[in-house]
């Protein structure tokens, strides 16, 4: 259970593509979220948003390609493809917060058993900034949340009751991390699926709420 | 009818200390260039500055951090500035985060007349402090206000001299709201057209919302330069 932050980051959003549907409008957030789109399967349309104004964010544009007006919302450089469109931060929002979007995935600092995510201020340093988090979890179809299962130092990052200051309550619908996916219910946090290299004990060791198991057990995460 | 003027320095001949400035831009895409150059000419001090975000060192808004022209600034994110930081750590700078899309509805609703609105955004956080709530249909949601300024600075591509403009790509982003939320309104274009010479059925901010237009001269200065070899 030695993955390099590459292999679980690679896990991580090979599974949240999985969810992907021919159709979907999906806003990617920064980070390992925005990884998920060079695993959308091939003959599918998926339309990704970028809430600075565009639907259709084609990949990174070739040095001879680059545009100063053509930009993600992470400040980068990207290119069109056929078929896009812009318009204004307002309307982006609209789209957003009223409830257009099918699919986001962000990252996360700390998740609590009913979906409540903190993943905008890190703990003592300066609030930078909550962007555009806050209105995606408010209104987008269904929310991921892609990250490392634990911190750095072994620390559960899903937790009963988050400490952080929060982007939204009771928003999450879907974690998935390198040891599985975790479904947010009523009735608490379902393991889904487990990837095939960890036990229950293992992933229960690093999850502060007790898991709850499906019928019949997690399935193995497909990989 | 003409509202085309000479240069930036003309058109903020009426920006005074203590005022409120509009400033469309998402990063350093679509940001007005040439009037926060001539801002920090004029010496304007203790503004209040409603811009996504603050640019970086020594270039966009970071310009009129170094001379402490900025009182406080109205943003959504704020993470690329050194400056920007020590300033609001020492006190020096006061900070408002809003949530991106409470921040473009507050402006567009101040835009339409319209002073405050509910939006189901930040209800539980940080951001709802303070802040009347109230529930529809089962839902809770925040008050939040319109925004207006005593100026907006408006980045466009194309612009005739009744103030109709367009905007090229994801540099459009604030500019549209901004410019019909501030008393005086000036917009400075990539280039000036005659009338006529943009599509009516594609003007992007209509003429109405402008008061002074000028071309100015944009470096366009990339924040993440990220490219693909094949």
């Amino acid at each position: 259970m030695t993955l390099t932050e590459e292999q679980k980051r690679e896990r991580i959003v090979r599974r949240i593509a999985r969810e992907l549907r021919d159709g979907f409008y999906v806003n990617l957030g920064i980070g390992i979220p925005t990884l998920v789109a060079n695993y959308v399967p091939k003959g599918m349309d998926v339309i990704l948003q970028s809430e600075n104004g565009m639907l259709g964010v084609g990949p990174y544009p070739l040095e001879s390609e680059v545009d100063p007006d053509l930009i993600n919302a992470g400040k980068e450089t990207i290119s069109e493809i056929p078929g896009c469109c812009y318009f204004s931060s307002a309307d982006s929002f609209a789209m957003i917060r009223g409830g257009h979007i099918d699919l986001t995935v962000l990252g996360a600092l700390q998740v609590d058993e009913k979906g409540t995510l903190a993943n905008w201020a890190v703990p003592g340093k300066m609030l930078k900034g909550m962007g555009g988090a806050m209105d995606l979890v408010a209104g987008a179809k269904r929310v991921f949340v892609a990250m490392e299962h634990a911190t750095k130092d072994g620390k559960p990052k899903i937790l009963k009751k988050c400490t952080l200051p929060l982007t939204g309550v009771e928003v999450v619908d879907y974690i998935v991390t390198e040891l599985g996916m975790m479904e947010i219910t009523a009735e608490g946090i379902v393991l889904r699926e487990i990837a095939a290299d960890v036990s229950l004990e293992q992933v229960q060791a690093l999850t502060e709420p007790k898991l709850l198991l499906p019928q019949g057990g997690p399935v193995r995460m497909a990989s | 009818m003409d509202k085309r003027i000479s240069s930036a320095d003309e058109a903020i001949a009426g920006l005074k200390d203590g005022m409120t400035v509009l400033m469309g831009g998402f990063g350093l895409c679509g940001i007005p260039e040439n009037l926060i150059a001539a801002v920090q000419r004029k010496g304007t001090k203790d503004l209040t500055i409603v811009s996504n975000n603050a640019g970086v060192d020594g270039f966009g808004i970071g310009v009129l951090l170094e001379k402490r022209q900025v009182k406080k600034m109205v943003s959504t994110y704020v993470g690329e500035n050194k400056l920007f930081e020590q300033l609001v750590t020492s006190g020096e700078l006061e900070l408002e985060l809003n949530p991106q899309g409470t921040f473009a509805e507050r402006i567009r609703a101040g835009g339409a007349g319209i002073p405050g609105f509910y939006t189901p955004t930040g209800f539980g956080t940080m951001v709802a402090e303070g802040k009347e709530t109230r529930e529809f249909d089962g839902r809770q949601y925040v008050l939040e206000r319109g925004i207006r300024g005593d100026f907006a600075f408006i980045k466009a591509w194309k612009g005739d001299r009744w103030g109709n403009l367009i905007y090229r790509k994801t540099a459009r982003n604030f500019n549209p709201m901004m410019a019909t939320a501030a008393d005086y309104v000036i917009a400075e274009v990539e280039e000036l057209v005659e009338l006529g010479e943009l599509d009516p059925a594609n003007v992007h901010t209509p003429g109405i919302y402008v008061n002074a237009i000028f071309a100015g001269t944009h470096e366009k200065r990339i924040e993440r330069r990220t490219t693909r070899k094949t």
